[in-house]
């Protein structure tokens, strides 16, 4: 069981995945994340993946499908409060090469803060 | 001594959970790491997805077999299905590579279970479906500290 909360603030979107994280669920996520992306004008992504004890590649799938979303319109995609087994996934798959990588929502809000500042 | 479990199940994604839980609850009694335990749940989690997605092409009338044996501190995993199988099995294995794009599939599934494990074996035969068999030892890697 996967339960997804989204949370804008600003440009930034932040969703809270907790469960486990596999095929089965990750339709679910994929349509709820692309129409929180959609209505709320997001420029970056931050998952907060904290709650999740177990993913797969199908969690690696969805989460490098919005990448490519938010990486269209300019945008970045943070992840963070990963497990041991989460950040292997990551690892291997070579997704840190694309993504920021924080310990907690809120090291990404103010890295994401500071750098629209220096751009202004 | 030797000690085996099978189990078999529809082709259907919520029965993904219920198949990596059942293994790593056999293999709990050798007394595995957290993270080794991890491991072994995201090998049988990607072996099962690809009998149901690829072997099967998401029928849930096809069935997934589970068997497990532990003996002497490892365990031995094998996930058959009787699908489509696969036809070129290496390319199969390649990091990235998927048949399946418009799922968003990340094609790390091979990737991941031979990282996860300590040996992976797949055969496959497109007139009987697909075999993949991975073995992991659990027991006797805990550290102590005193």
């Amino acid at each position: 069981m996967v339960t997804m909360k989204a949370e804008a603030k600003g440009k930034v979107l932040i969703i809270r995945l907790t469960g486990e994280l596999d095929h089965y669920y990750s339709e679910q996520v994929k349509e709820f994340t692309e129409q929180q992306i959609d209505s709320h004008q997001t420029q970056h992504l931050i998952w907060n993946l904290s709650g999740l004890p177990f993913m797969d590649s199908s969690g690696l799938g969805v989460i490098l499908g919005r990448y490519r979303q938010v990486n269209e319109m300019g945008g970045s995609v943070t992840v963070c409060g990963l497990n041991t087994q989460v950040k292997r996934l990551f690892q291997l798959s070579g997704l840190f090469k694309i993504m920021y990588v924080d310990q907690t929502e809120e090291e990404a809000l103010g890295r994401l803060e500071e750098s629209s500042c220096k751009t202004q | 001594m030797q000690n085996t479990m099978t189990i078999s199940f529809n082709a259907l994604g919520e029965n993904e959970a219920f198949s990596r839980v059942a293994v790593a609850s056999f293999a709990a009694k050798l007394n595995p790491t957290v993270d080794d335990l991890a491991e072994l749940k995201t090998a049988v989690s990607e072996a099962v997805t690809n009998a149901i997605i690829h072997g099967y092409d998401s029928n849930p009338a096809g069935i997934v077999y589970i068997s497990a044996t532990i003996e002497d501190g490892e365990i031995d995993v094998i996930v058959r299905d009787e699908g489509r199988g696969i036809g070129n099995i290496e390319e199969a294995k390649e990091p990235l590579f998927t048949t399946k794009p418009e799922m968003e599939r990340a094609g790390m599934g091979f990737t991941i279970m031979e990282h996860f494990t300590d040996l992976l074996e797949v055969e496959s035969s497109t007139s009987s479906g697909t075999v993949v068999r991975f073995k992991k030892r659990l027991a006797g890697k805990r550290v102590n500290c005193v």
